[in-house]
């Protein structure tokens, strides 16, 4: 059933007014910073407001205005959709107490720009999870990807400038090839609406056209990293570290990420997908990504390089998940859409407390870390161990899934895949917490104990994202998520 | 009669008496010479509302001169796509005028009086071209607003005499052309009167005489709407002439022609001509192709703002003269025919209007003419910058934004039109690209780019003073600007019904385009 509502309308212009408010007491960072939490917390309480609605199997619809021909301007609500809001609204609270922290720690210029242009990226990335069709996700993933080309800028530096031509680079040119996606659907299909099980008409279009359609769609989301279009992210974490954490864990990349599975599973459908067998393209490609992106964060010394490849290595589980095209896939690849982003930006948090109480970016100097900054360093080896999928953090739920999805598509190359990739994570994060904890610290300014635990407003974002890590292994169905997924894969139909 | 069928003359008549009155009162006055030009646009813009209004709610005005019937005498017509282009220029150069008092004060201080004067006789050319019905008429007006552009763009004087006389030469050069097609139409058929015309030459389609005549229409009219490869005299003029000036060039002027062409092509020849006798459209499509990409490229290698700017309305015209180009092979009710081409002649002239208003902001402010001279000018001029970035983004194409409805438009025509005509949309995207380029560059060098002064970390965030254009000049760059916006939300908005999309769609039922194609 389809409920009108006006409530994604109202959670959307939650960032809006706040970047409003944030803009006109610029001069006043205290009340400047309290806009900005209230309006994470409105929207984070309206998004869940949409929760039982959603579980009572209706989806929430609020249309603006029709655009073409059966092709509306609005929102459509559906559990996928709302996974992805509950992960980036809630988030966006810890993360906005978290830049508190960080941004005066490190007594950053330009913070109201910053705070202005972080309320836009919110705005884009629950746009982009609310869109009731490609056309409408087409124009909040552009709004996305302008707003947060000044927060990886930010520095300024001809560095940080470097990083951010290179971002807009990638990403409007990859818009450029989402536009062509859009038009193509409409054109084929008559419609871009999402519909569980793909779009009817879309089967009738050529064998030909639909592979060359499926190749534009991927290109036009190199938001998702996927290999060989992913070095925009590592340059990119340019950025101060709130917004590495939030926008490329949690935002960004999650709205590419979102933006194939919408494709793969409600624009394509899966039996379409079979048929064509793109799912072994897709699978191909997420598997060399993830292979290899784990290989090369090995190879990175500086921290959030290390995790950036480790993000890149991650959004492919996801694609990987859909590209098996059955339901223990789908479910792991849906779960570990707001898993991943609990852990990675507990990650980055931690990455970016670092810097702020001793100023170090690279592992090598970390030794001995762990004994000065203990809060930290634990609520990183909680991240580590979820990203390698160790129980009990929830980075095991969604991996396990994706194995019995594996076994399900009778694909031991693929669980092999998943299984290397594992012990590939643990290989790159396991030198970084033996490091903190058990190497002996070098030089004078661990003796007098120079360093010490960051700002409470950092240390308690990251800490509760790291509890929640570890609660949603334990208790799946926090805030509904396992609810709402098992709805969602329900939902697909076909083969599924 | 009623009042509003007299209005086009009167449109006419003010305008020119108004640039007499401002050359005459000007001797004793310079000031009044900006106060009576902006009224009179300003009553001439409402004339063109309700000039609007009575078109679509009663339909086509005609006004005959001194009451001689056509064809005897000179008629004046307008239907919806006069009425819809009048309304843009009028928009657009009360626009204009505004911003015009303090820069002109500022930059020619002792050419007021001819400013103005200049000013009204090539909004007059314009409003005259517009709308009549008379082709040898339209001639005439063509050579008044050319003759006024040629004057005011050399008004600044010195390297602007050069680009002033290429345009001289090459601008005359095309109305040669346009003047021949006339002579050629009327040895054959002893008319002028457009209507008159597309009666009589049907039957003389087949004559070679008709269709050169075509022929020269089409070339004097491209050399004058600066379509690539006739466009050389564009570059120079746009940055060299004052701002307003570049602004009208390049957001109506060359519009104006690319309307001429459309009437000459559907009023005076007919759908039939241009599909079976002269099949020109896929040619042009070519062309216009071939601009798109080369204006953006010759764009990025610019390093004067204005100049880049200019290379840009090449390519942009491109986009124009694409649609015009697909108009004859696409049938859908929303995409087909003109409607893209009609469409991006408006969002032109606000995103173009609102960029040359910019760069003739930061001149006005501190002669910055080079893109690497506004290096952190944002927290100087934080809302010109903040325009020049909306209509930048809109340039490029970022939803919302007129830019972004235009391109999904026309791509959508590309589609539509079907065949090899499917490149284009290649094309389109790869234009957007190269107008990333040209344009990320600006905007990062004015937001991002630290200033002089201002090295390292700036812990000491010392503020800069922020050093505005005054109200005058800022109001219509930031009209322009938020419209590039808001009609790009209009236009996305009142798609949907097709009733409720009348001018545009009005157009094509005249023509027998789009959906209304036999």
């Amino acid at each position: 059933m389809i409920v009108e509502s006006i409530s994604p309308l109202l959670a959307i212009l939650c960032p809006v007014i706040g970047s409003i408010f944030v803009a006109l007491f610029g001069k006043w960072p205290n009340i400047r910073e309290c806009w900005t939490m209230l309006a994470a917390i409105l929207q984070c309480l309206i998004v869940f407001s949409m929760v039982p609605t959603i579980l009572g199997g209706d989806i929430i619809k609020y249309t603006f205005f029709t655009a073409f021909p059966n092709v509306d301007f609005g929102f459509s609500i559906d559990a996928f959709g709302l996974i992805f809001a509950i992960t980036a609204s809630f988030l966006w609270i810890l993360v906005s107490s978290y830049s508190i922290g960080y941004m005066r720690g490190l007594n950053e210029h330009a913070q109201t720009r910053y705070y202005f242009f972080f309320c836009w990226a919110i705005f884009g990335a629950v746009g982009v999870a609310f869109a009731g069709n490609l056309l409408t996700m087409f124009v909040f993933y552009e709004i996305l990807t302008v707003s947060t080309y000044p927060l990886v800028a930010h520095d300024q530096t001809p560095e940080a400038l470097f990083a951010g031509r290179k971002y807009v680079a990638y990403l409007l040119t990859s818009g450029c090839f989402f536009l062509a996606a859009v038009i193509l659907t409409y054109h084929f299909a008559g419609t871009t609406d999402f519909t569980n099980g793909g779009i009817p008409n879309l089967a009738e279009a050529s064998r030909g056209a639909l592979m060359a359609l499926f190749a534009i769609s991927l290109l036009g989301f190199m938001k998702a990293a996927w290999m060989p279009f992913h070095s925009w992210l590592p340059t990119a974490m340019a950025a101060p570290t709130p917004v590495s954490a939030l926008l490329h864990a949690v935002a960004v990349v999650k709205a590419g990420v979102f933006g194939i599975v919408r494709v793969v599973c409600y624009i394509y459908g899966i039996d379409l997908m079979s048929d064509l067998g793109l799912g072994v393209v897709l699978a191909s490609i997420a598997a060399f990504t993830m292979i290899v992106a784990s290989l090369m964060a090995i190879a990175q010394d500086n921290l959030k390089k290390r995790l950036a490849y480790s993000t890149i290595s991650q959004l492919s589980y996801i694609l990987f998940g859909v590209a098996l095209l059955n339901p223990m896939g789908v479910e792991g690849a849906m779960l570990h859409v707001p898993f991943h982003a609990f852990m990675k930006i507990t990650l980055f948090m931690c990455a970016g407390a670092i810097i702020v109480a001793s100023g170090k970016t690279n592992i090598s100097e970390m030794k001995g870390l762990g004994r000065v900054m203990p809060v930290t360093m634990a609520a990183f080896a909680i991240g580590a161990l979820g990203m390698s999928g160790i129980p009990p953090v929830c980075g095991f739920i969604s991996k396990w899934y994706l194995a019995l999805g594996t076994l399900e598509a009778h694909s031991l190359i693929l669980l092999a895949v998943l299984m290397i990739s594992s012990l590939l994570d643990i290989v790159y994060f396991f030198p970084i917490i033996y490091t903190a904890f058990f190497d002996t610290p070098e030089g004078e300014e661990f003796g007098n104990s120079r360093i010490k635990e960051a700002s409470i407003f950092m240390l308690v974002p990251l800490t509760l994202t790291a509890i929640f890590s570890i609660i949603f292994c334990l208790f799946p169905n926090t805030f509904h998520i396992m609810d709402l997924v098992k709805l969602a894969v329900a939902g697909l139909g076909g083969g599924v | 009669m009623l009042i509003v069928e007299h209005l086009p003359v009167l449109l006419i008549v003010i305008s020119m008496l108004a640039a007499f009155t401002i050359l005459i009162v000007g001797w004793w006055n310079k000031k009044t010479s900006f106060f009576i030009s902006f009224a009179t646009i300003l009553v001439q813009f409402v004339m063109s509302i309700f000039i609007l209004r009575h078109v679509m709610t009663v339909g086509t005005i005609y006004y005959w001169f001194g009451g001689w019937a056509p064809p005897w005498g000179i008629e004046y017509v307008i239907d919806a796509l006069n009425a819809y282009v009048l309304v843009i220029l009028l928009a657009l150069s009360l626009i204009c005028v505004t911003y015009s008092k303090r820069s002109i004060e500022h930059e020619l201080p002792d050419k007021i009086v001819s400013f103005y004067a200049l000013f009204q006789l090539l909004v007059t050319g314009l409003c005259g071209v517009t709308v009549t019905g008379d082709i040898f008429n339209m001639y005439v007006f063509v050579e008044i607003f050319s003759l006024a552009a040629y004057a005011l763009i050399a008004s600044r004087g010195k390297i602007a005499l050069k680009a002033s006389f290429t345009y001289l030469v090459l601008g005359a050069l095309g109305a040669c052309f346009f003047l021949l097609g006339i002579g050629f139409l009327y040895s054959v058929t002893g008319t002028l009167n457009m209507h008159d015309l597309s009666i009589l030459l049907p039957p003389l389609y087949g004559n070679r005489v008709v269709q050169a005549a075509f022929v020269f229409f089409t070339v004097g009219l491209c050399v004058k709407m600066a379509l690539f490869p006739v466009h050389t005299w564009l570059p120079d003029a746009h940055s060299f002439a004052p701002s307003e000036i570049s602004a009208m060039l390049s957001g109506i002027i060359i519009e104006v022609s690319t309307y001429a062409f459309i009437r000459v092509c559907f009023s005076v020849y007919s759908l039939e001509f241009i599909i079976e006798y002269v099949p020109i459209f896929d040619f042009l499509c070519l062309v216009a192709g071939l601009g798109i990409i080369i204006g953006s490229v010759l764009a990025i290698a610019q390093y004067n703002l204005k100049r880049m700017l200019a290379y840009s309305s090449v390519s942009q015209m491109g986009y124009i003269m694409l649609a015009v180009g697909l108009s004859v092979s696409t049938h859908h009710a929303l995409w087909g025919g003109l409607t893209p081409a009609l469409m991006h002649i408006l969002n032109h002239a606000l995103m173009k209007g609102c960029l040359f208003l910019v760069a003739g902001a930061f001149i006005y402010k501190a002669e910055l003419w080079n893109i690497s001279d506004l290096q952190g000018l944002a927290k100087k001029m934080p809302y010109t910058c903040a325009a020049f970035t909306l209509a930048a983004i809109s340039m490029i194409g970022v939803p919302p934004s007129v830019g972004f409805v235009s391109k999904v438009y026309i791509i959508l025509a590309c589609l539509d039109a079907g065949g090899w005509k499917i490149i284009f949309v290649a094309v389109l995207l790869l234009s957007t690209l190269l107008n990333l380029v040209y344009f990320w560059r600006v905007i990062e060098m004015m937001y991002m780019k630290r200033g002089e002064g201002e090295e390292g970390h700036s812990h000491s965030s010392s503020p800069v003073k922020v050093d505005e254009i005054p109200l005058s000049m800022l109001i219509p760059v930031l009209t322009l600007a938020i419209l590039c916006i808001v009609v790009g939300i209009i236009w996305l908005m009142e798609i949907p019904i097709i009733g409720s999309f009348p001018i545009l769609d009005r157009v094509n039922e005249l023509f027998g385009l789009g959906v209304y194609a036999p």
